[in-house]
């Protein structure tokens, strides 16, 4: 085989370039400094130090919005459906308030709020116990906005983080999701799971990468708002400035990230910071 | 040595074959969880820990119960152990080996296992547990068949092993103590959360496994013409005594704070075990049939009479064993799941293949151990009356 000087030349460049990246790609991994499911960001990302999300509870007034909500997070992320609880996959999904707040309700509650489902999900706590139980760190929270993630590559699927989780936020694939998905309604955009591994709410990672709000958010006309908690004038912390909000379970510790507005009675107009 | 394994009577082999049968139908049910994922388990959202990691916990103790004899001959030179201190260590080794299995089997992504080593994260306790367990199991049979093997030439075994066996009198306990952390750091669990757990996990080990032993050695006695020696198991009759009665009494410690401070939290997962919870009551008649055994067995562990008496001392043994092993191996991590999160009872009950693939580790680890225990058995039988200075 000939070769004149340019095809030399070219094929020299190509190997230099691919022998640097490798090199480069190599060296990354070896520091162990690239986290795991991390990706270039996009200009438009949405970005936030401490993502935190307020649920106001009086702006939820029917069954058509909770499933409306519960449905758009588990239709775009492939979350199968089994139909039995034993199995069960859920990144979000509804709970009566003396389920959600065990210990908080009392005998001269009125039903209307004892009963009241709330929305329940990943809290996406400051100190979360998920991750610091994880073996292999396949669980992590996201150093630059606090999101709890989870490495469906890395899981072993020992379940201590399930063990481990106070708000019982995490679902293991015990047998695999596909077959709980009808195929044409699987979101291609999204990666299906394989059994065996743990699984929960990232708050929408994938959405925030493009710029777009939480699917949960999207679809609850504004009875759920999503935004960093770091941001003193960010809309949620004016909120929760100025309306009484709990969150589940504050006593453990773990610092928790979803705050449910009481008694908030619609309020009208956001106050503005002076 | 192993060639000592490959001939035996025809009782020897007919258990062996019982043993590989039943490791036969595990490893089969095994491979249908294998493929069709743990669903094929009574596991659940709810409850994710079942019968699989009750044995591996429970086994732990066994495992670092190999210590009771292994500490009083070396560390106070306790002659009547001499002879048996081999059958402690080769339990450990047993014992460990069918915890791995556990948490293998246990596991979603098993193929995955080298991640806790790939990505070795000190801030879980389950990485420091896969430390202290490969590490005991190393230690363990290093040292037991290094001694076995100088035994069997008649000299002393080398010097080096003795900073091992410190080593390994020191680990033991370590084995339990992380493995109690596994449980006893998780917010939220109110059953499993508490400063006592590693405490009663000792306490549980120490009279399980050699209750454990005991058994053992009145079996080879019947089988074989290896004599563990009478006052060897009217020794570990004592240490089994002395430990079940700190266990129960740490169990009652528990009770009394979660019943007198009052806190629901607290009582919730005691009611579930003994009284059942919301109708739900699955786990009740066990776990009352761990508290009557465990009473009647301290009965005739503390009265010297049946103490002393082999037969009894045997059946007392039994009902340690299963006493523990039904607190310990089912009622303890059950009992951290119900209610759960959301004060709600969801029951969990193991399915067949899990039963099944459950027996197939036990086989398994009773295959190791008989090999190993047939190893030292036979070197024993040859170099018996010899007088051997370790």
């Amino acid at each position: 085989m000939s070769m004149n000087r340019r095809d030399f030349l070219k094929i020299a460049g190509i190997s230099t370039i691919a022998g640097i990246g490798g090199t480069a790609i190599v060296g990354g991994l070896q520091k162990g400094v690239i986290e795991a499911a991390q990706t270039a960001p996009d200009t438009d990302t949405l970005t936030g130090k401490k993502w935190g999300m307020a649920i106001d509870m009086d702006k939820i007034k029917s069954e058509e919005t909770l499933k409306r909500v519960t449905e758009a997070c588990h239709r775009i992320h492939n979350v199968p459906d089994f139909s039995n609880t034993k199995d069960e996959v859920k990144w979000i999904w509804t709970e009566t308030f003396e389920h959600s707040f065990p210990g908080q309700e009392h005998q001269f509650m009125p039903d209307a709020i004892k009963h009241k489902p709330f929305l329940l999900l990943c809290n996406h706590c400051d100190k979360p116990a998920c991750v610091r139980v994880c073996p292999t760190k396949a669980t992590f929270k996201r150093k630059d906005d606090g999101i709890v993630m989870q490495d469906m590559h890395r899981c072993i699927g020992c379940r201590f983080c399930m063990a481990a989780c106070p708000f019982g936020a995490r679902s293991f694939n015990y047998r695999d999701p596909r077959t709980g998905l009808k195929p044409e309604e699987i979101n291609l955009d999204y990666p299906t799971r394989t059994k065996g591994v743990v699984e929960k709410c990232t708050f929408c990672r994938e959405r925030l990468a493009k710029g777009l709000q939480p699917a949960c958010v999207e679809a609850s006309n504004g009875a759920l708002v999503f935004g960093d908690l770091n941001d003193p004038t960010s809309e949620i912390r004016r909120i929760l400035a100025s309306k009484y909000t709990i969150r589940r379970k504050p006593e453990l510790g773990t610092e928790p990230n979803i705050y449910y507005i009481i008694g908030g009675s619609d309020y009208a107009v956001v106050p503005e910071i002076k | 040595m192993l060639e000592k394994a490959l001939s035996g009577s025809k009782k020897y082999w007919t258990w062996i074959f019982i043993l590989l049968v039943l490791i036969g139908i595990g490893t089969v049910n095994y491979l249908r969880q294998f493929q069709t994922g743990l669903a094929i388990t009574g596991l659940s959202r709810d409850v994710s820990w079942g019968l699989y990691i009750g044995q591996f916990t429970f086994l732990v103790g066994i495992a670092a119960s190999g210590v009771m004899l292994v500490l009083p001959y070396y560390l106070h030179n306790f002659k009547q152990f001499a002879n048996i201190t081999i059958l402690g260590e080769f339990l450990a080794v047993s014992a460990v080996t069918m915890c791995m299995l556990f948490i293998f089997v246990d596991m979603g992504q098993p193929m995955r296992i080298l991640n806790v080593l790939l990505y070795p994260t000190p801030n879980s306790i389950l990485f420091w547990d896969s430390i202290v367990l490969s590490g005991y199991l190393a230690l363990n049979i290093t040292i037991g068949w290094v001694v076995l093997g100088s035994d069997k030439k008649g000299i002393a075994p080398p010097k080096w092993i003795k900073p091992l066996i410190y080593i390994s009198i020191a680990w033991a306990p370590l084995i339990h103590i992380v493995t109690a952390f596994i449980y006893a750091g998780i917010p939220g669990r109110h059953f499993w959360l508490t400063a006592i757990m590693a405490a009663r996990f000792l306490a549980s080990a120490f009279s399980g496994g050699p209750a454990l032993l005991i058994i053992l050695a009145l079996i080879i006695r019947k089988f074989t013409k290896f004599d563990p020696g009478k006052e060897a198991i009217q020794t570990l009759g004592k240490i089994v005594t002395y430990f079940m009665l700190t266990n129960v009494f740490f169990f009652a410690l528990e009770f009394f704070t979660a019943f007198y401070s009052n806190i629901p939290g607290h009582m919730h997962p005691f009611v579930y075990l003994f009284a059942g919870l919301d109708g739900h009551a699955k786990l009740v008649p066990l776990m009352w049939t761990s508290v009557i055994l465990a009473v009647v067995s301290l009965l005739l562990l503390i009265f010297p009479a049946t103490r002393r008496n082999e037969a009894t001392l045997a059946i007392a043994a039994a009902m340690v064993f299963i006493s523990l092993w039904i607190d310990k191996g089912f009622g303890l991590i059950i009992g951290g799941f119900v209610p759960n999160m959301f004060e709600k009872v969801t029951e969990y009950w193991p399915t067949l293949p899990e039963v099944l693939i459950t027996i197939g580790v036990w086989a398994t680890g009773f295959l190791v151990l008989t090999i190993l225990y047939k190893i030292a058995i036979s070197v024993r039988e040859e170099t018996a009356g010899i007088e051997i200075e370790h």
